[in-house]
């Protein structure tokens, strides 16, 4: 009963944690870039979401493709606003370019943060779910709204998959990932490919950002730990490794979900720090990353 | 070395810590007790300065080496009653201790995954703060029984002679044959070593001078503030505070940091009046000096003049 319990609330955190991570970790992959401010757009689109749904009562729908909306707006201005001024930068040495987008972004993202804490108060919201109600599944009650969440991460992270590996734009996007350099030689424009990046992680984010508000809620409050889950999921699963970060999540999700049901609530994350320092000893580049 | 002391670096510094020594004579005691706290940070910025700037190592969790020092102090303090000069020293050794642990993933991996160590380093000390309650006093924090002195004056004198003395021995190292060393196993580690230096002994000593200040300068706050606790030298927030202030103030200067620092906290005072957005403000500021000065404050002065 306990261990169906695990099986389910784990696989629907896993699968949020999952999504949120992968496209952080597509981002890192073609352009070598580590978003911090991450979790401020994901907080972004869920509290649109929540503001859309409950202030405008645009209903749960359209609030939540307002929030992914948003995501995807705020995704951009961070590459145009943040990311690219440093990359095209010329009085930045290229091998600093690494630490000042950290810090850029990561600036970048306290501002998010704290003009949502302005307009929107730090309080938690609760962004209405799409689908209501509770379902008993193997014995266990549990809200239909915990298994939309796991659905839809899945089906996004197929789509994901089918629109890389399958359509010409995601081979582009494969290939810049690769090779930068041979992309340009082939004729690829890739600022372009940059751009296609950003719009994806934006959708991404947004997507998990709004799920998140209505599966656990989120406040202002949330953005620090949700870059740093994102970031520990992803160097776990090996830096650019799409397949890796998707692992990582299910292994992160399920070992703080067993630490909350078996041990407490307050320990939750400390198992996977311990994991993740573990591994960083054993085997830095991750579990597929490559060196 | 020795063009520094009559070089106009000099002589700026030297008058600022001239006016800077003689304001409580004339200034209130908030202003003190700000300027304390900023040159404490300062301190900070600039062991973090010592570390990136010059071993090239993105060292995400400077509030790890500082709570170390600062928290082993408090508790020596509080829960066994020894005196707080002891502490102190006690707590610059642990922080000394926990640099070297923090050194060991540095030599192995790089770069991000070197910065994501240090992170995961901070949050298990976090962590570690909260659970054993008892000792650490938990997410309330812990009260410190001894200060080293209740005259705002006499706490302010302190601060900057420590600022003062931890800058002349941090720039003096990183303007030293042992700090240009550093720089270039920072720059390219392999040329380095292929020179014949020992890159891991200079590392090492790095890690060893950066996280002898963090401690003692966050042992120091802890008696200053007669408190420890997490949202003041733990969290991760504190240690972004110093980082943006090491950029700010213009990286690879170590005197800029301390720059750095005091700007953002005597900025972060000023804006009190905005109320929320006094965040917001100093983050978009310094956003701004990162997209448009990436030298920094000092390192926008210094290449003026070299171009003059």
């Amino acid at each position: 009963m306990r261990a169906f319990q695990i099986l389910i609330d784990g696989f629907a955190i896993s699968a949020l944690y999952a999504l949120g991570a992968t496209g952080f970790t597509l981002i890192f992959g073609v352009s070598g870039v580590l978003n911090l401010s991450h979790g401020a757009i994901m907080v972004a689109a869920a509290v649109a979401a929540w503001a859309a749904a409950s202030i405008l009562g645009v209903g749960t729908y359209a609030g939540a493709l307002i929030g992914v909306a948003v995501a995807l707006i705020t995704a951009f201005a961070t590459y145009f606003a943040v990311v690219k001024p440093i990359q095209d930068s010329r009085r930045i040495p290229n091998e600093e370019k690494e630490i000042f987008v950290l810090t850029g972004t990561l600036l970048w993202g306290i501002m998010i943060q704290e003009l949502i804490a302005y307009f929107f108060t730090n309080n938690a919201k609760t962004v209405l779910p799409i689908v209501e109600g509770v379902v008993e599944i193997l014995g266990v009650r549990t809200p239909s709204n915990e298994i939309f969440t796991a659905i839809v991460c899945c089906l996004v992270i197929a789509l994901l998959w089918l629109l890389v590996n399958r359509t010409r734009t995601g081979k582009a996007v494969l290939a810049a990932s690769m090779n930068p350099r041979g992309v340009t030689l082939l004729g690829l424009e890739l600022t372009h490919i940059y751009i296609v990046v950003w719009a994806i992680y934006g959708i991404l984010a947004g997507i998990a950002g709004v799920l998140l508000g209505m599966f656990l809620g989120v406040s202002s409050y949330s953005v620090g730990p949700l870059t740093a889950s994102a970031f520990s999921i992803v160097v776990l699963g090996g830096l650019g490794s799409v397949s890796g970060s998707l692992i990582a999540a299910f292994v992160v999700g399920y070992l703080e979900t067993l630490t909350a049901y078996l041990v407490s609530p307050a320990y939750r994350t400390i198992p996977a720090l311990l994991l993740l320092v573990f591994v960083m000893y054993i085997r830095p580049q991750g579990l597929l990353g490559r060196r | 070395m020795a063009g520094f002391f009559t070089s106009r670096l000099f002589f700026v510094s030297l008058a600022l810590v001239i006016i800077a020594a003689t304001l409580p004579l004339y200034v209130s005691g908030y202003v003190l007790g700000l300027l304390t706290v900023a040159f404490y940070f300062g301190v900070f910025a600039m062991a973090w300065d010592l570390l990136f700037g010059f071993a090239g190592e993105v060292n995400f969790g400077p509030t790890f080496l500082i709570g170390v020092g600062a928290y082993t102090a408090g508790i020596l303090n509080a829960q066994f009653g020894w005196s707080v000069y002891l502490c102190i020293v006690l707590g610059a050794l642990a922080s000394v201790i926990a640099g070297l642990v923090l050194a060991l993933p540095a030599l192995r991996v790089r770069g991000p995954y070197f910065g994501l160590t240090t992170l995961v380093a901070v949050l298990m000390l976090q962590n570690f703060v909260v659970v054993f309650a008892d000792l650490t006093g938990g997410e309330i924090g812990l009260t410190i029984p001894d200060v080293i002195t209740i005259n705002a004056g006499a706490n302010y004198w302190i601060a900057l002679g420590f600022m003062t003395i931890s800058a002349a021995i941090l720039y003096g190292l990183s303007q030293s044959p042992v700090g240009l060393v550093l720089q270039a196993s920072g720059q390219d580690p392999v040329q380095a070593g292929a020179l014949g230096f020992n890159i891991v002994k200079h590392k090492l000593a790095a890690f060893i001078v950066s996280a002898f200040f963090s401690g003692l300068s966050g042992a120091l706050l802890v008696f200053y503030f007669g408190t420890a606790s997490v949202g003041t030298v733990v969290d991760v927030a504190v240690g972004v505070n110093v980082i943006v202030s090491a950029v700010l103030g213009g990286r690879r200067t170590v005197l800029g940091a301390a720059l750095g620092a005091i700007f953002l906290i005597v900025a972060g005072e000023f804006l009190r009046p905005t109320g929320e957005l006094a965040t917001f403000i100093v983050s978009a500021v310094a956003l701004l000096v990162v997209l448009f000065f990436p030298g920094g404050f000092l390192g926008a002065a210094l290449s003026r003049e070299a171009r003059s």
